[in-house]
């Protein structure tokens, strides 16, 4: 695909509901980011340019969840526009944090957090972009892992598939020597189940992986949740520690 | 004669934090009326932290903002250690600081560099700067360079950049070694002449000549930058304590429809 182009590939970064985070990332490669400017026209990306909305996108990046009537218009539209479109972060890729709201009611919320509700304009649900439109590959994270969207990209402009596993969190902290915190400390953690990508960050600092990056390809979330209870965790602690980031997710979204 | 109007409508606002746009109505060359929208949709934290337990908040709430996560960590973290009647030993409350202090470089230089300077030189973004000119691409080198050190704070202390993981109620999961910390300060000492660099630089932009009447709040705190700690006070002279934070705002909400020594509090 980009192989065979003569101009540069043109980039487009959207935001829907979400942090900035994910998009923050492709900023914060302060050694990347003006080789990665030079290999692509950044073509739309409000955070970085005022470039309006204009033509289409070889490279689309979505950072954010569906939540309200504009989104659902935009996306369409964005989906149109792109030919390779990627969602980056737990909010484009399982509704984010904001999908909590599925399991209550949105009326209750919106009369719970905002003195006017009537001044603000919401669906009942967040959703990921892959609800409503094709997506072509969905990189994980709250937030993502800048030096993963760099191999994206890379490996969108040469043409190949980005080498981003999809293994268990457990096999970065064996090779990064971490030593296991359930095993040796009795720390409940979330690695087993859990997308690889951030490099094992939270063993590291001796706690237990929380989930930001969402589940592991045929994660066995049972298994794990049966060893939590038996090491005494309740069973209501074990539903908030999957419902966080990535709750929507199907692996995570019915879990007791 | 009849009247010439204008309207300018910008759909998205860019370059700024949030999502919002703006539209300017003109009549006879002067301004009729300026509306801004904010479409950034809900995201109710406030509605789905109830019933989750009090460690669980500041991982949640860093997600609120992913350019100033500590920010939010800080205050929530701050929030619930208050509601405990915990204080922290001086070496931690310095750790935060450190913290918070990578953070606000990060994001600072990001908002210097990256978000306005563009504005006020007329380029469409940071890297338009940098492709611009010699001079340029060394000035937006240095924003790089001075935004990753920043970072380098964020991510030893914190663990990553963007919502990171160390904060903990009551203190930090792991502290960083000595040797770790001493390894960020050659490249801090650089970092402190960048920021100098950074001032002379920025005060040369060409600023609008405009001034309103607007308030300004911050914290005040007696005897160092107020990041964490202090009063709330207002450069009108409002002040108050950090938890009675509603009640202010209210007050300062009064204060724009009121004269202001109507108003009870004010001490200037």
């Amino acid at each position: 695909m980009a192989k065979t182009m003569n101009r540069k590939p043109r980039l487009g970064v959207f935001k829907f509901a979400s942090c900035d985070g994910c998009q923050l990332s492709l900023l914060d490669c302060e050694d990347e980011l003006l080789v990665v400017a030079g290999a692509v026209e950044i073509a739309y990306f409000l955070e970085a340019t005022r470039r309006p909305l204009r033509g289409r996108f070889d490279l689309t990046l979505v950072e954010g969840s569906i939540s309200s009537p504009e989104q659902l218009d935009l996306i369409r539209d964005v989906r149109a526009r792109s030919k390779f479109l990627v969602t980056i972060g737990a909010c484009a890729t399982a509704g984010g944090i904001q999908a909590l709201r599925n399991w209550g009611h949105v009326k209750e919320y919106l009369e719970a957090v905002y003195a006017r509700p009537d001044y603000i304009k919401t669906l009942d649900t967040s959703t990921p972009i892959a609800e409503h439109v094709p997506v072509d590959f969905e990189l994980r994270g709250c937030p993502i892992n800048k030096h993963q969207l760099v191999e994206v990209i890379a490996a969108f402009l040469a043409g190949r598939r980005p080498n981003v596993p999809n293994h268990a969190v457990c096999v970065e902290c064996k090779r990064a020597g971490t030593v296991c915190v359930m095993v040796a400390q009795g720390i409940p953690c979330l690695g087993p189940i859990t997308h690889a990508g951030c490099g094992a960050i939270c063993p590291s600092f001796d706690r237990g992986c929380y989930g930001c990056f969402g589940p592991s390809k045929t994660p066995n979330v049972v298994s794990l949740t049966t060893q939590f209870s038996q090491s005494g965790v309740s069973s209501d602690a074990i539903r908030r520690v999957l419902h966080t980031f990535n709750a929507w997710s199907p692996e995570f979204r019915d879990a007791q | 004669m009849p009247s010439k109007t204008r309207t300018i409508t910008v759909q998205a606002l860019a370059r700024v934090e949030g999502e919002g746009g703006l539209t300017i109505r003109m009549c006879d060359g002067q301004v009729d009326g300026v509306e801004l929208r904010i479409y950034e949709p809900p995201r109710f934290y406030e509605g789905f932290l109830r019933g989750r337990s009090a460690m669980e908040v500041p991982d949640i709430t860093a997600r609120i903002c992913g350019i100033c996560p500590v920010a939010y960590q800080m205050s929530s973290v701050h929030a619930v250690e208050k509601i405990f009647g915990v204080t922290m030993p001086p070496e931690l409350r310095a750790l935060r600081r450190l913290l918070y202090c990578g953070e606000w470089i990060e994001s600072h230089v990001l908002h210097i560099y990256m978000l306005h300077a563009p504005d006020f030189l007329g380029f469409e973004s940071a890297v338009a700067m940098a492709q611009a000119s010699p001079e340029l691409a060394t000035v937006v080198r240095r924003a790089l360079r001075l935004k990753k050190a920043g970072n380098s704070i964020v991510n030893l202390v914190g663990g990553r950049e963007v919502h990171p993981i160390n904060v903990r109620v009551g203190g930090f999961y792991r502290l960083p070694h000595r040797n770790q910390l001493q390894g960020l300060v050659e490249e801090l000492k650089w970092a402190r002449d960048a920021a100098l660099e950074t001032v002379r630089w920025s005060a040369k932009l060409p600023f609008p000549d405009f001034a309103d009447d607007y308030e300004f709040v911050a914290l005040r705190h007696a005897a160092e930058y107020p990041m964490n700690e202090g009063r709330i006070v207002s450069s009108l002279g409002l002040g108050d304590d950090q938890d009675k934070y509603p009640n202010h705002l209210r007050l300062l909400a009064d204060l724009r429809r009121s004269p202001p020594a109507s108003l009870p509090g004010r001490s200037a």
